[in-house]
């Protein structure tokens, strides 16, 4: 919210506190300064000068003067101004000054120049005469400021003297961040409040006084019909109003909140909306039909066109503001074209009000219209405003002579009052949300600075809190007001002095998921953090049956955009892609894992909290790598766990048809591994294979298994090779269950050989591989072993028709 | 005879001289005088038959003499040749050693996870246990129960990523602690790290972002407390030389609530670019929980207090490690995640 420190000295006397110390202050005590603009930062060195002599310079449209700058000196100036004169006084920019450089329009500022010494058409020139534009001033902040020409002074302005402060320009502006919590600081009288407590003076609140006269409208009812969302409405009627231009401070005012200015009455309303926080409304009476306003919500497919000229059409959730006949306004956020005051207006309905500020956040939101107004009553707005608001424009009316007031006042109210409220607290209580003992003079003097008329009695602080402070409620705001009024650096550190000891710590589960992460990092993995929501589109990427389990994915109501819509369900396509725009960055070989959480949903829509399934997804790419690469990964990932994956061949519509594995836990299978198929790996413009892994990591997480020790053998093992020879569809995998299953002594079974062709029939392929026997308890006897081999090849040939190759 | 010994020993140096130019050729050479059997030395003691009786012992004496002298002369002689030929394959292996290694790569935690890690650490020190909600919430936990009226502005659809009406993406980690406060009575002590979203995406904006969220309730916890684990929590992390600064805020569960800045750790508070001249760097945000807030859950706020303190992990972790776009936090680019392992 911006607010212009000559505005903030009407109420508050700080002339004596610099712009740097004001921010410092209001800083401490809430209000982030979030800018601190200094108007005049531009322009430097300009002063008043006077026009001793001015010739014009034949064949051009200059003129050459003599410019009396009186303590710095007369300088010959040359000037292209329509407007120079001789006895005329002007702006000066002295040689060495700052000022803004305009293009050919004389209006656009294209940046800030400094003056030079110069020379036009062979004449020197020290120095320049200004015009507003070109000392940033415009027509609202000093009377023809908007000029093309010079800018002009009255004749008694004394030459040599700064222009910045004739002008205004000496002036600064504070945009302060105000916290949700106090919306009665939307305006200047709240931070004007807030600064005299803070800096222990005197707050002059502004003058509410008027006289009405005996003029009335008596058949002039309001009738509200939404009190729900319109707790308080005032009207009153004021007539022989005389349409002009406001005065130049109320101008200059609105202007350096980036106001224009518009019409005395019309001003008035905005002004009171930056002064007080309420924003208002004025209606053209002789708009107004049937002597009537009637507060309502909007019928479905209603339409209105507003001040703007745009036409909008409402529905029930909308308030709109209506006369005998028609809709006037949309509530809170802009009146409508067909009451707007004119240039004819005479007569006025001024309204001030409190609408809810969910509904007026909900309208503007739905109609994509966001005003002063609107934004003011989404923050919020107080009854205590909207009372002294309407009190404060008829003041401004009478003050302005722009109209004169009617006895005609309707005010409905079903809501708050407007009177302070009793509050009482125990100091001790304060002081112990705080950790310090604030001495209880300072309370006493925070409280009355603040305006809330503290009474003590022992430990008891009896408390009226204004109106506006709809945010105090009980002892905690009363310690905030205390402490960031007596200063946050009088909290000292101190560490649970009264507090009982707590074991920290990361849990069994967390301990295991981080030791997870660093294996897979010892093996070369990079950890990736990806969204939890995905594109619907990326099922199809996957080439997911349209009845694939993965497609019943939650999807969000409100996403961003449609890439970023559904909650996932499986982390393949987040890894897929990021192994795509690695690609794209020429990083043609990595490894990256995920730990995150996939999403199913027991119901659709959903009626209760879904299973968050914590889930560890492996991608890997490049020329180096493959499918086995992968795969010892995820044996990495059963080492994590002290368990033992097993793999059996499966089919996914995104993996290649030969190159993808089940993994299986026990007989549970808890993910899969595989080649990214080649028609997926086009659509995802990859240039080098990729190979991508998911594994449940609930079931692992939930095994009891732990790191253990074995007793090394103390007898010598002993080693047999086995060339076989098998069906060609027979897989190791199946040949070592075998085996292993044979033999309790057997730790440890390589495969060292594969072949197919010359010497062996051509359906048959050899499998050779080294078993490692090593001995329990005792040693092994000298024919055990081929005893064991013995058993092993039995079973081979029973189970899977294996012969040895002779 | 003394002459065959004087000849001997001068064919010993000039064979040294003229041909031992290696290890082997130098045991060859001392095979040739000192072999036992073959050795010209050992030879000259089988003349002792045809040497006068008298001038046995004195001929015995001296061809000890030259036998020890010799052995001592070829012994020194391997040293050399051993250190000549140890130098020879030094040289031979001389290497450029400037040249880039092959290194074995290993991959890191994300950054996020390494800046979670630390402040786990330190917080775990103190006493916190690690508690994760859910991502998915429903609005009770995310809002009501942590004092955020329903017509509040943080509640708008603008703001929160709606999956029903009564479930969202958590907007905060918060919504966690409400089921922790709900099911354990005090003295409660968590840190409540996890992923929160909020329909925010441009420059400095990212919809999913960490949060880790920290909750004391016991009897007597006040600001001063509060200060105290923090300045605690920014010195672990930043340095003993940090210090904080805390400064009136609002959020609804907190009341008082606070915004913490640190003295900033690239300029020791003199004013840099990093902190924008103000020597000071916003961190996180905290307060005293909102008694509607622990009355919410059941605790009675006569008896208990609380303070909560929520931290953004990505903000943290950028400014530690000078990351400048939070983006680059979520594309998994190897190059990025390649630089920071820190833990």
């Amino acid at each position: 919210m911006l607010l212009p420190l000559s505005w903030l000295k009407e109420y508050v006397d700080i002339d004596d506190v610099t712009p740097k110390e004001l921010e410092e202050k209001l800083f401490s005590c809430g209000f982030e300064v979030e800018e601190l603009i200094d108007l005049g930062k531009d322009v430097s060195n300009v002063v008043v000068g006077l026009v001793t002599e001015c010739e014009p310079i034949p064949d051009t449209h200059l003129h050459v003067c003599q410019v009396d700058a009186g303590e710095h000196g007369t300088f010959q100036i040359c000037c292209g101004a329509d407007n120079v004169r001789k006895g005329g006084k002007f702006p000066v920019a002295l040689v060495g000054a700052t000022v803004y450089a305009t293009a050919k329009d004389h209006k656009t500022i294209e940046g800030v120049m400094t003056i030079k010494k110069g020379k036009l058409r062979g004449i020197e020139s020290e120095g320049m005469l200004c015009s507003g534009v070109e000392i940033g001033v415009n027509e609202n902040m000093y009377p023809g400021g908007d000029y093309c020409g010079l800018l002009e002074f009255p004749e008694d302005t004394p030459i040599g003297v700064d222009v910045k402060p004739i002008v205004g320009l000496d002036d600064y502006i504070f945009d302060v961040g105000i916290t949700a919590n106090r919306p009665d600081c939307q305006c200047i009288t709240g931070l004007a409040r807030e600064v005299a407590a803070v800096l222990n003076k005197e707050y002059k609140a502004p003058s509410l006084e008027y006289t009405m006269d005996s003029v009335t409208k008596d058949q002039f009812t309001v009738e509200v019909k939404a009190q729900d969302i319109c707790p308080r409405y005032i009207g009153h009627y004021v007539h022989d109003v005389e349409i002009k231009e406001s005065p130049l401070w109320m101008k200059r005012r609105l202007n350096l909140v980036g106001l224009d200015a518009i019409s005395n009455i019309v001003d008035i309303t905005n002004y009171v909306m930056l002064e007080m926080g309420q924003p208002m409304h004025a209606f053209d009476w002789n708009y107004i039909e049937g002597d009537k306003i009637v507060v309502r919500r909007a019928e479905d497919k209603e339409k209105i066109v507003t001040l703007d000229e745009q036409e909008y059409e409402l529905n029930n959730n909308n308030l709109v503001i209506c006369d005998g006949v028609k809709s006037v306004a949309i509530a809170g956020v802009m009146g409508g074209l067909n009451s707007e005051i004119r240039d004819t207006t005479t007569e006025v309905l001024f309204e001030s009000a409190k609408f809810a500020r969910d509904s007026i956040r909900k309208t503007s939101r739905a109609l994509g219209k966001r005003t002063d107004a609107s934004a003011k009553y989404e923050k919020g707005v107080d009854e205590y405003s909207t009372v002294n608001a309407m009190k404060r424009a008829l003041h401004l009316v009478e003050e302005l002579g722009c109209g004169k007031i009617s006895s005609t006042h309707v005010d409905c109210n079903t809501g708050n009052s407007t009177e302070p409220r009793e509050m009482v607290v125990s100091i001790n209580k304060v002081n112990n949300v705080l950790g310090i003992e604030v001495p209880t003079e300072d309370i006493v003097r925070i409280m009355k600075n603040l305006d809330f008329n503290p009474v003590i009695n022992g430990d008891e602080l009896k408390l009226m809190i204004p109106a506006y402070r709809e945010d105090m409620e009980d002892y905690p705001d009363v310690a905030e007001e205390v402490i960031r009024m007596y200063g946050y650096d009088h909290i000292i550190s101190s560490f649970l002095p009264e507090a009982q000891v707590t074991m920290g710590g990361l849990n069994p589960r967390q301990k295991k998921e981080l030791k997870l992460k660093r294996d897979l990092c010892s093996v070369g993995a990079y950890e990736c953090i990806h969204y939890s929501f995905i594109s619907p589109n990326d099922f199809n990427t996957l080439n997911l049956p349209d009845d694939a389990k993965e497609r019943q994915a939650i999807r969000i109501l409100n996403p961003i955009n449609e890439d970023l819509s559904v909650m996932r369900t499986t982390l393949v396509p987040s890894m897929l892609n990021a192994i795509s725009r690695n690609q794209k960055k020429a990083n043609l070989q990595g490894k990256l894992f995920e730990v995150g959480n996939k999403f199913i949903a027991k119901s659709l829509p959903l009626t209760e909290y879904p299973d968050e399934v914590p889930t560890i997804c492996i991608g890997i790419w490049g020329a180096k790598y493959d499918f086995y690469t992968l795969k010892s990964m995820a044996n990495k990932v059963a080492d994590t766990f002290f368990t033992e994956f097993k793999y059996v061949p499966c089919k996914k519509s995104f993996l290649h048809p030969y190159q993808a594995a089940a993994i299986m836990l026990g007989d549970v299978e808890i993910g899969f591994l595989g080649k990214v198929a080649y028609e997926v790996a086009e659509k995802l413009d990859l240039r080098e294979d990729a190979y991508v892994c998911e594994i449940d990591m609930n079931t692992l997480m939930n095994l009891d298994t732990k790191a253990s020790y074995t007793p090394l053998s103390k007898f010598a093992d002993a080693n047999r090779d086995l060339a076989l020879l098998m069906n060609k569809d027979i897989t190791c995998g199946q040949v070592e269950d075998v085996i292993k299953k044979s033999c309790k002594f057997i730790k440890n079974i390589k495969l060292f050989d594969v072949y197919e062709g010359k010497n062996i029939p051509e359906d048959k392929k050899s499998l050779a591989f080294s078993i490692n026997f090593v001995p329990g308890e005792e040693e092994f006897e000298a024919d055990a072993v081929d005893r064991f081999v013995k058993k092993i090849l039995k079973n081979l040939k029973n189970d899977l028709d294996v012969d040895i190759r002779s | 005879m003394i002459e065959r010994l004087n000849s001997i020993k001068q064919e010993i140096l000039d064979g040294i001289e003229n041909h031992a130019n290696s290890r082997a050729t130098a045991f060859e050479l001392r095979k040739q005088f000192l072999d036992s059997k073959t050795g010209k030395i050992g030879q000259l003691m089988k003349e002792m038959k045809n040497i006068a009786p008298e001038e046995r012992a004195n001929f015995g004496k001296s061809v000890n003499e030259l036998k020890d002298w010799a052995s001592s002369v070829f012994a020194d002689l391997d040293e050399k040749m051993k250190a000549k030929e140890l130098e020879l394959k030094y040289k031979a292996e001389k290497i450029d050693v400037t040249i880039d290694a092959d290194s074995e790569e290993t991959g890191n935690l994300h950054p996020i996870t390494q800046m979670r890690n630390q402040l786990i650490d330190v917080f775990a020190g103190m006493g916190f246990e690690i508690f994760e909600g859910t991502e998915i919430e429903n609005d009770y936990y995310n809002f009501t129960a942590l004092n955020t009226p329903a017509d509040h502005p943080a509640r708008d659809m603008q703001d929160t990523f709606y999956l029903s009406p009564e479930f969202l993406l958590r907007t905060q980690t918060s919504a966690g602690q409400i089921h922790v406060m709900e099911k354990e009575k005090p003295p409660i002590k968590i840190l409540s790290p996890g992923k929160v979203f909020r329909s925010d995406d441009d420059a400095t904006h990212s919809p999913m972002f960490t949060q880790m969220e920290g909750l004391v309730v016991d009897k007597k916890i006040t600001l001063c407390d509060l200060k105290g684990m923090l300045d605690m929590f920014v010195q672990k992390i930043y340095g003993e030389e940090t210090t904080t600064r805390l400064r009136p805020s609002y959020f609804p569960f907190t009341e008082p609530s606070v915004e913490v800045d640190v003295s900033c750790f690239e300029c020791g508070g003199k004013g840099c670019k990093l902190c924008k001249g103000t020597g000071w760097i916003e961190i996180l945000g905290a307060g005293i929980v909102n008694k509607k807030v622990l009355e919410n859950c059941g605790i009675d706020s006569e008896e208990y207090s609380g303070l909560a303190f929520g931290i953004g992990i990505e903000r943290v972790a950028m400014l530690k490690y000078g990351i400048n776009n939070i983006k680059h936090l979520f594309e998994s680019d190897i190059n990025v995640l390649n630089q920071i392992n820190d833990n």
